[in-house]
């Protein structure tokens, strides 16, 4: 199909000549550019790119050209239309950013006023400390077990091999529960938390691997590093076939999850009613790492430049008392090991005095937060 | 024990030189953990022999000085000296500093001054010497001491003393004889046995001696009197002996003491002198009588126990055996003829004895950790053969022995026991090796090992003992390191989980975590205003309570934490909020006396279950708990403005955390509950048993025991929780049952508050955690919400009650008949509280909004109101509500 034969009038196409389009982009970027205030630029806008602006009144007239010349107009009219709607996007930024920051400064706060209205909280760094031992073991399979605190002499002393006439069982060393008429109750405030090994044996399906944190207590006089109140947790393993590598073993993890990879341990023979070979477990120091003396030649305080540190007793379980609870000890073996929470944050933290746990004075637990 | 490493060295010959560090980090090794390596006699130098010249007493002194003259040589070359000491004649040989010299503890001697003399030095005591403590007077030496010789070097006194601390089971190494022993195996060389050879030729009963009987077997097995007599009472103990008594940490005494104090730190049997002349008739051993009584040396008259283990005579008990002698037949300073006791006793009858009378002597120590029970006729033969050469006196031949028989222990152990407790291939040749090092004799082999303990090892029982020795002598360093294999752990417990999210959710919530006394006291219930039949009295007595004021294990955390409180408060902060989490005892309801008592089991086999029952009825109920406190200012005041006190509300809102955050429905009601103020005490419920807000949980019932009906709000404040009297509520009563108090909170009674000196108007929760756990236990997973994209239509009510209605049942009431008008009643919010005159006396006006939305659908007007009207109707129908304007 063919365009309409239709004559054209040069003088109504003249508007599309190229100088004519520049000329009238020209006058559109320069008023934008002009535009001081975002309502000169919305005026501007109108003028240049609105229904009756030069460029669109132009555009109209594409039809009076001859068939074979609109396209090439069509093109010449679109690309002023752009430059100048480009150049109206930009001006229309430029005067907005102005406009923000002029009344958005008015608004300038102080932003380093303080607004704690509500004091900090914090938990017990001995709590904390115990959650990330317990923690620690969790990762390695072991299950968190728990008994009570009152508990009876059977669980707290006989079942873990301490004779009857074993000097912690007198009354210089813990606390007994009165009983009736005088007689003895059969009852103590739990010395350790081994008792609570005693019930997991008992209740627990083998082969076993359980941690009990939990407060202990002991007829010691309060002092800056004895409590009679205090915190241990301990950790038990039977199954078949456990050796003493194995203890080494669960307790070189558990060191170097708390106090950092690479360190250390040393087992030197101890003695515990419980455990049969006995050791007592140190961890090369973490402060002055076995130098034994802080860089300058200070001697470090931590380990007392001994290079290592005492943090736990450990040992295989006595077959004695595994023979107690019910297990066979020609099958099964176990090996434990405890420590206390409080000596534990001595060594992390540097706790000096171990009043500062059991007084509460609200600055100690803030300043550990919600983690010790 | 603390020990002369030239003294091991005798029976343990190292290898020259002898380091002293190595010996001590082996030793440690081995399990005699070395807690310090003290050099003694290292830094002292220029101290020698003088004899005394010549002495001039010089008066008109506070006390009598005495100017010397000593010769360090052949008397031609002498040196004055100054001394203030008087125990010395001429021709005596005493040791010299000269000038220029050092003393132990680095007290350097010049030429001074003195008294308007010259001294040219200074004659030492033993204690300048850092020989032992005594100063009384100058250390005359003994007449061989070469006049001129370097003293230090003569008398032997450069040595190391070590410090080992000896557990409780290794009795053998409180002796240079048991620690030789060790030493030697820790070193490989050869050990020297102490004892040597033996006995004395023809060494038999014989009633020249002393007569001796056991009269209980049960007390002691072995009994041994010797006698030595004609001792010359002037005669002294040997230097080389006072220095290593010294050195051990002993005071000389005399030449019988000393003589039995040394041969106890060689051999590690204890022994007694006692002075012939005060002895009375037959020695017998037995326990003592109700009402005796004896003087022991150091002038304390005890009282005896019926337990005591006593030696005695015809006259009565003369010394408690194996702790310490009686001060009648002690050894003095005239006696001339010794008894010699050498005994085994019961480890525990010793041990028992030695803490009942607060008595711990050097024997105790040996006794209660086990004294080789073959070593009393061989001690104490070497006692008497030694006093009696250097006392100058005649040994009795032949001895008194009474004894019982001991039964050998013999282990049947497999050989490869200890490599399979170590997890290392030691062979069976090490393990019979070190077995012997150990003194065991071993039989057998191929496998099975027989072996019997030596007599000086009662602590080898068991194939574990056995097994211990071996690994500790082969070296703990060998056993590897394997991590177990793992199990299958299943984390923790959902009530675990639970209190690490309440603690720190509070902890969130500004609250300050604490650890308070496990104790308490009935003066603190009183404070607390309990009741005399409050179940909260029912407190487990210590029975060796830390402070007599305070016998009681804590029934509730809140004295504790009221006491934290004001310690704060008393260190200048105030406004606290604190929190703790532990359990307490209660007596139990069946048992309400605790006359309950918990059986010793055995332990050579497993408890039956009829055994554990009984162990665990004995105990007192230990449920864990809950608690806070709240005084001063919760928001704190600033440039923001004043500060908002804590109130009830917070402490309510603490208690409302806490079950949020275990997910168990609960309830707030009011109630009267001490230690609270008796109008703005909330009780806390539980729904236990059943899911939050799970399909058909019953509504949580009305308030119980509240105050009286017609009670009103404190003026000028917000209404509590008010509650009416149970008989007006409309609650179901059956559904009661599935509702437990959980605890209570809000502000303390004015009168609690000042008995613990707590700031005014502290507040306080207490809630049962153990209760909530279980609650929470039984709950099933959240069920996810369906969340509907349709649009909120919202209704404000003011509803007009009587003052008396808690807002608690209003809510409810909405909430129930929106429910039953279709259930698009997605929240009531009250935002306003109003009381006064526009809505008349005895009323107030509770203003709600209400949140309707479909799931599906956007609500028509009609439909919103229509709900807004079921849900104002019942509450019209339960609370007596009138919407505000209507009526």
């Amino acid at each position: 199909m063919s365009a309409p034969n239709n004559t054209y009038d040069p003088v109504r196409v003249a508007a599309l000549a190229p100088a004519e389009v520049d000329r009238m982009t020209r006058e559109a970027v320069e008023a934008i550019a002009a535009a001081g205030t975002l309502d000169e630029l919305r005026a501007a806008s109108l003028a240049h790119l609105g229904r009756h602006a030069p460029l669109t009144l132009a555009g109209a007239e594409i039809g009076a050209l001859p068939p074979q010349a609109r396209a090439e107009a069509g093109r010449r009219i679109g690309a002023a239309k752009q430059r100048v709607a480009q150049a109206q996007a930009a001006r229309q930024a430029e005067l907005e950013a102005e406009r923000d920051a002029r009344v958005l400064v008015d608004e300038v706060a102080d932003v380093t006023l303080p607004w704690d209205r509500q004091p900090a909280g914090a938990r017990h760094p001995v709590m904390t400390l115990a959650d990330r031992l317990a923690d620690v073991f969790i990762g390695m399979g072991y299950e968190i077990a728990e008994g009570p605190e009152v508990e009876a002499e059977w669980f707290n002393f006989d079942a873990l091999n301490f004779p009857p006439d074993h000097p912690a069982r007198e009354t210089q060393d813990s606390f007994f529960v009165a009983g009736p008429h005088g007689r003895r109750s059969g009852m103590v405030l739990r010395t350790h938390t081994s008792p609570v090994q005693i019930r997991a044996m008992l209740s627990r399906p083998l082969p076993l691997y359980v941690v009990s944190p939990g407060r202990c207590f002991r007829s010691d006089t309060l002092d800056a590093t004895h409590s009679p109140v205090f915190h241990q947790m301990e950790a038990l393993a039977v199954d078949e076939g456990l050796t003493m590598a194995d203890l080494r073993g669960a307790i070189s993890a558990f060191v170097e999850a708390l106090f950092g990879p690479g360190l250390r341990t040393r087992l030197r023979p101890d003695f515990f009613p419980f455990t049969e070979p006995s050791a007592d477990v140190s961890m090369e120091c973490h402060v002055c790492r076995g130098a034994s003396a802080l860089p300058g030649g200070a001697p470090c305080r931590v380990c007392k430049s001994q290079g290592w540190v005492e943090i736990a007793g450990c040992g295989m379980v006595n077959p004695r008392v595994l023979r107690a609870c019910g297990i066979d000890p020609g099958r099964y073996s176990g090996f434990a090991f405890g420590l206390g929470i409080e000596r534990s944050l001595m060594i992390r933290s540097g706790l000096a005095d171990i009043r500062d746990t059991i007084e509460g004075d609200v600055r100690f637990s803030r300043a550990f937060g919600v983690e010790e | 024990m603390r020990v002369p490493l030239s003294w091991l060295l005798e029976y343990a010959p190292l290898p020259e030189p002898v380091d002293a560090g190595e010996v001590a980090r082996r030793l440690t090794g081995i399990g005699l953990e070395v807690e310090s390596v003290e050099p003694a006699g290292q830094d002292v130098r220029d101290v020698v022999v003088a004899r005394v010249l010549d002495i001039e007493e010089l008066t008109g002194f506070r006390k009598p000085i005495r100017h010397c003259r000593v010769t360090t040589g052949d008397g031609t070359a002498t040196r004055q000296v100054i001394c203030g000491a008087a125990n010395f004649a001429v021709g005596d040989l005493v040791p010299l500093a000269l000038p220029g010299a050092r003393l132990p503890g680095g007290l350097e001697i010049g030429v001074s001054k003195r008294y308007g003399r010259i001294s040219d030095g200074m004659i030492c005591s033993a204690a300048e010497l850092g020989i032992g403590d005594d100063h009384s007077g100058i250390l005359v030496l003994p007449p061989e001491a070469p006049v001129g010789a370097d003293f230090i070097g003569w008398a032997g006194l450069r040595d190391v003393v070590l410090d080992v601390n000896v557990t409780p089971d290794k009795g053998h190494a409180l002796s240079v004889r048991g620690m030789a022993r060790e030493l030697a195996t820790a070193f490989g060389v050869p050990f020297t046995d102490p004892v040597g050879t033996g006995l004395p030729e023809r060494d038999a009963d014989s009633a020249d001696v002393w007569p001796a009987a056991i009269a209980d077997p049960s007390a002691c097995d072995r009994f041994v009197l010797r006698e030595v007599r004609g001792i010359d009472p002037a005669r002294r103990t040997p230097l080389a002996m006072t220095i290593r008594l010294a050195r051990a940490g002993m005071r000389a005494v005399s030449l019988a003491v000393d003589v039995t104090n040394y041969l106890m730190l060689e051999l590690g049997q204890p022994l007694h002198a006692f002075d012939r002349s005060a002895l009375n008739g037959p020695i017998v051993v037995r326990r003592a009588r109700p009402g005796e009584r004896l003087e022991t040396i150091d002038h304390v008259v005890r009282d005896l126990d019926p337990d005591d283990i006593l030696i005695t005579d015809s006259s009565g008990p003369i010394s408690l055996a194996g702790v310490m002698g009686g001060l009648a037949t002690e050894v003095r300073g005239a006696t001339t003829d010794v008894v010699i006791e050498a005994a085994h006793f019961s480890a525990a009858g010793i041990g028992r004895m030695s803490r009942r009378h607060r008595l711990f002597s050097e024997a105790s120590a040996r006794f209660e950790r086990g004294v080789d029970h073959e070593l009393q006729l061989v001690a104490s033969a070497k006692a008497a053969a030694m006093l009696a050469a250097l006392g100058g006196g005649a040994v009795v031949q032949g001895r008194s022995f009474a004894s019982t028989p001991i039964e050998p222990v013999r282990i049947v152990m497999p050989a490869s026991y200890p490599d399979q407790v170590a997890g290392l291939s030691y062979g069976e040749q090490t393990v019979i090796a070190r077995l012997r090092e150990a003194g065991c004799e071993v039989a057998g082999g191929g496998g099975a090992l027989t072996v019997r303990p030596p007599s000086w090892r009662p602590d080898l029982r068991d194939p574990s003992d056995l097994a211990e020795e071996v690994i500790r002598f082969e070296g703990y360093e060998r056993v590897g390191v394997r991590m177990p294999r793992a199990v299958a752990g299943r984390g923790r417990t959902p009530g675990q989980r639970l209190r690490g999210a309440i603690a720190r959710a509070l902890a969130g919530a500004g609250y300050v975590e604490v650890i308070g006394s496990p104790f308490a006291s009935s003066a603190d219930f009183d404070r607390m205003l309990l009741a005399s039949d409050d179940a909260r009295r029912g407190a487990v007595r210590v029975a060796n309570p830390i402070r007599d004021e305070e016998p009681l294990v804590r029934t509730t955390l809140l004295p504790g934490l009221f006491r934290i409180a004001a310690r704060n408060a008393g260190r200048g902060f105030a406004d606290l909020a604190l929190f703790e989490i532990g359990s307490v005892a209660r007596r139990r309801e069946d048992d309400p006396e605790g006359a309950r008592t918990a059986p010793i089991l055995a332990v050579d086999r497993g408890p039956t279950a009829e055994e554990i029952a009984e162990l665990e009825a004995a105990l007192p109920d230990q449920p864990r708990l809950i608690a806070a406190v709240l005084t001063g200012q919760r928001e704190a005041a600033g440039w923001w403005g004043s500060g908002r006190p804590a109130s009830f509300h917070d402490a309510i809102e603490a208690a409302r955390l806490v079950l949020r955050t275990s997910r168990v429905r609960h309830a707030v009601r009011a109630a009267r509950r001490e230690p609270w103020h008796p109008g703005r005490c909330a009780e806390i419920v539980v729904l236990a048993g059943l899911g939050g807000p799970a399909e058909g949980a019953p509504a949580p019932p009305a308030a119980r025991g509240g105050p009286a009906a017609g009670s009103r709000p404190a003026a000028g404040s917000r209404p509590a929780a008010e509650s009416r009297p149970a008989a007006e509520s409309g609650a179901a009563g059956s559904d009661d049952a599935r509702w437990l108090v959980a605890g209570y909170a809000g502000e303390l009674h004015p009168r609690v508050v000042a008995a613990f000196r707590l700031p005014p108007r502290a507040c306080a929760m207490e809630l049962d955690l153990s209760l909530i756990e279980r609650a929470a236990a039984a709950l099933g997973p959240t069920p996810a919400p369906r969340i509907s994209g349709y649009p909120v239509a919202t209704q404000d009510v003011a509803l007009v009650v009587d003052a008396g209605v808690p807002a608690s049942a209003v809510e409810a009431a909405l909430a129930a008949g929106a429910a039953q008008a279709g259930g698009l009643l997605e929240q009531v919010r009250l935002f306003d509280v109003y009381i006064g005159e526009q809505v008349g006396p005895g009323r107030k006006s509770l203003a709600y909004t209400l949140r309707f939305r479909a799931p599906d659908r956007t609500l028509t007007d009609e439909e919103v109101a229509a709900a807004r009207q079921a849900a104002v109707a019942e509450a019209s129908r339960l609370t007596g509500a009138v919407l505000r304007g209507a009526g």
